[in-house]
């Protein structure tokens, strides 16, 4: 096991320092003046551009630029917003609030996921599962910030159950409808993978023989198989924090929420490639760490990984 | 002397009758002869035999077709040019006669910018995919069928990609691209952060195709290694490869409508369905259709390909098929 986490954080240095450096090369290596880039089609004054060059460190050697620019990350001295508060400050406010947006949502749709795609496992070909099929594609196949409007509309203006946009203190309770958008996709997802893996193992030797010894069809399914099939889905939902924050992005434009993906969202309908350039540099970096420890809990629930070195 | 039935010895006098089949019975030659005239079932014809029966293959298919010649001809099906005679005078305005999808807050024929719309879409999902599958198959043959050295550098690299949510990644190259944008540009764009999953599938496809016998077999017999490749291994490990750029097809379509929602993706002077619902959201309350029929025409796209996909998948799957 040991043995396991050593080199999943060896594996790790060369893709942390590989991605950080392409989101790096991509800004400031690509031919043309990388400040005035980021700035599109506007004009910035100035002073902004002289401040932004010397938090880039733009005159020094492009090696030099990389490594202190890897620095200012990893100390989160990310430099200041166009309003000039400090980039790390925007963060450390906004970043509680996605938290609770991105821990209903997790919870949310690990719940009604692994429930739809339980009962359509274990029905395969009935109606609830062709159904459940249905709704899965079509979630999928419906960009997320069309659920949001539509979700937004009815829920909010038409029947009023909930605020159409989100307060500054983004409680939870206000969060309940943007979660919900949030998760659709992945929602969708789980539903799929744990119909697949359900039915996969109900077919198994081992539920067979957990038949035969004269166990309850409910026991079968909540000790064996259900433990069984969650593995890929728990895996899942750890790999799909990419996901997460891409849709954080849009849904906390759509409900106005003080999070970090509105936060991007602002940002980027603003023009301001810095700050943009910067969060979305700190979404990568929490992806891998997530990514890092799904793999770890795979080990931790799936023992084969772990022995099998 | 044919014995028919066997008493198990030592079960208690119980003697169930069990069948056996004499042996003579069975002539040898039917079992071992092989037809040599008959047809060669392949994975393919197997596939298309299962996809054929299956309605669901004819529905998205022929909504794919119908797509496609919509937005390859969009001037056939509506006469209006989605950008003339747009009247603010008819903003927002309902359905009338020869505009049934009546008008955006511009006073432009929706319907009419729902069928040249069509073009954008499926330029940017065509060409992702494409490049996506051509960047994808090729490093991940290399790496998984030459494997050492190239393996290692080849699988680093698709590591670090793959850190890259391709959404991410095509957010901030956008945001600082300059210079006009177009369908092929977001669409090489999105490509360059997609391609690490085919490139993943490929490599355990083509590694799993390495194995079998048939290759140590041509290899033994001197072809080179390059046509092994070309005529063994690859035809064996593609499967996999079309059923993820089937869907991702309609994936490269709802990105693309996302970027451009975020305003990062197509410029507004491009016709594309992601362009007019981020326009029609302003105006959800007092006219909701103008959101409702480009949305529905990307879903509508995007779901025949992903409903092609699962088709494709069950049919390619021969796990699947023998249940």
């Amino acid at each position: 096991m040991l043995w396991f986490i050593g080199r999943r954080l060896l594996q790790m240095i060369p893709v942390f320092f590989g991605a950080t450096f392409l989101i790096y090369f991509m800004v400031f290596a690509l031919p043309g003046d990388p400040i005035l880039a980021l700035f599109g089609e506007k004009t910035p004054s100035p002073a902004v551009v002289e401040q932004l060059r010397a938090q880039y460190h733009l005159d020094q050697p492009f090696i030099v630029q990389y490594l202190l620019y890897l620095k200012s990350l990893v100390t989160f001295d990310l430099g200041n917003s166009f309003s000039g508060r400090p980039i790390a400050d925007v963060m450390a406010k906004a970043f509680p609030v996605t938290l609770r947006l991105a821990t209903l949502a997790v919870l949310f749709e690990a719940v009604a996921g692994i429930t739809v795609g339980l009962i359509s496992g274990l029905r395969k070909g009935k109606f609830f599962d062709s159904s459940a099929l249905v709704v899965s594609l079509l979630l999928i196949s419906i960009p997320t910030f069309v659920i949001g409007f539509v979700l937004q509309y009815v829920f909010a203006v038409q029947l009023g159950w909930t605020k159409a946009t989100v307060g500054p203190q983004a409680g939870w309770s206000e969060l309940v409808l943007p979660a919900i958008v949030l998760a659709s996709v992945s929602f969708a997802y789980i539903i799929r993978l744990t119909r697949t893996s359900i039915s996969e193992n109900m077919g198994a030797d081992y539920v067979r023989t957990a038949s035969s010894k004269g166990l309850t069809r409910g026991r079968v399914v909540r000790v064996h198989v259900l433990r069984n099939s969650l593995i890929p889905v728990v895996t899942f939902i750890g790999a799909d924090f990419g996901a997460l924050m891409v849709g954080a992005i849009v849904t906390e434009g759509i409900f106005n929420i003080p999070g970090v993906g509105g936060t991007v969202f602002q940002a980027i309908k603003q023009g301001q490639g810095p700050t943009v350039v910067s969060f979305v540099a700190v979404f990568v970096i929490i992806f891998m760490v997530a990514n890092l420890l799904v793999d770890l809990l795979y080990a931790v629930l799936d023992p084969r990984i772990r022995y099998a070195n | 002397m044919p014995t028919d039935t066997v008493s198990p010895p030592g079960r208690g006098g119980r003697s169930p009758d069990h069948y056996v089949a004499p042996i003579e019975d069975t002539p040898l030659q039917a079992v071992d002869s092989v037809k040599v005239d008959a047809k060669v079932s392949s994975l393919w014809a197997d596939a298309w035999r299962a996809m054929r029966a299956r309605p669901l293959f004819w529905f998205s298919s022929v909504m794919i077709l119908f797509i496609a010649f919509v937005g390859i001809f969009p001037q056939l099906f509506t006469n209006e040019l989605p950008n003339d005679n747009c009247l603010l005078a008819n903003s927002n305005g309902g359905p009338t006669a020869g505009h049934p999808m009546g008008f955006t807050k511009q006073g432009c024929d929706v319907f009419a910018r729902v069928i040249y719309g069509a073009q954008a879409s499926l330029t940017v999902g065509v060409v992702a995919t494409v490049v996506v599958v051509l960047i994808g198959v090729v490093l991940g043959a290399v790496a998984g069928f030459y494997g050492g050295f190239s393996d290692g550098l080849i699988s680093r690299a698709t590591d670090i990609f793959f850190a890259i949510p391709f959404v991410l990644g095509a957010i901030v190259l956008l945001s600082v691209f300059q210079g006009p944008s177009n369908a092929i540009i977001v669409a090489l764009i999105l490509s360059l952060f997609g391609w690490p999953q085919t490139a993943r599938i490929t490599r355990g496809a083509v590694l799993e195709a390495r194995g079998a016998d048939y290759v140590t077999a041509s290899i033994a017999l001197g072809v080179t290694r390059f046509k092994v490749l070309l005529k063994h291994v690859l035809p064996n490990a593609i499967a996999p490869v079309i059923v993820v750029a089937t869907v991702s097809l309609g994936i490269f379509i709802v990105a693309e409508a996302t970027l451009s929602y975020l305003g990062v993706g197509l410029p507004p002077s491009v016709m594309s369905w992601g362009n007019d619902i981020a326009q029609a959201q302003v105006s959800i309350r007092t006219a909701p259709m103008t959101l409702f029929y480009p949305a529905a025409a990307l879903s509508l796209t995007v779901l025949s390909f992903l409903m092609l996909g699962d088709v494709v998948r069950d049919a390619l799957d021969p796990k699947e098929r023998a249940r």
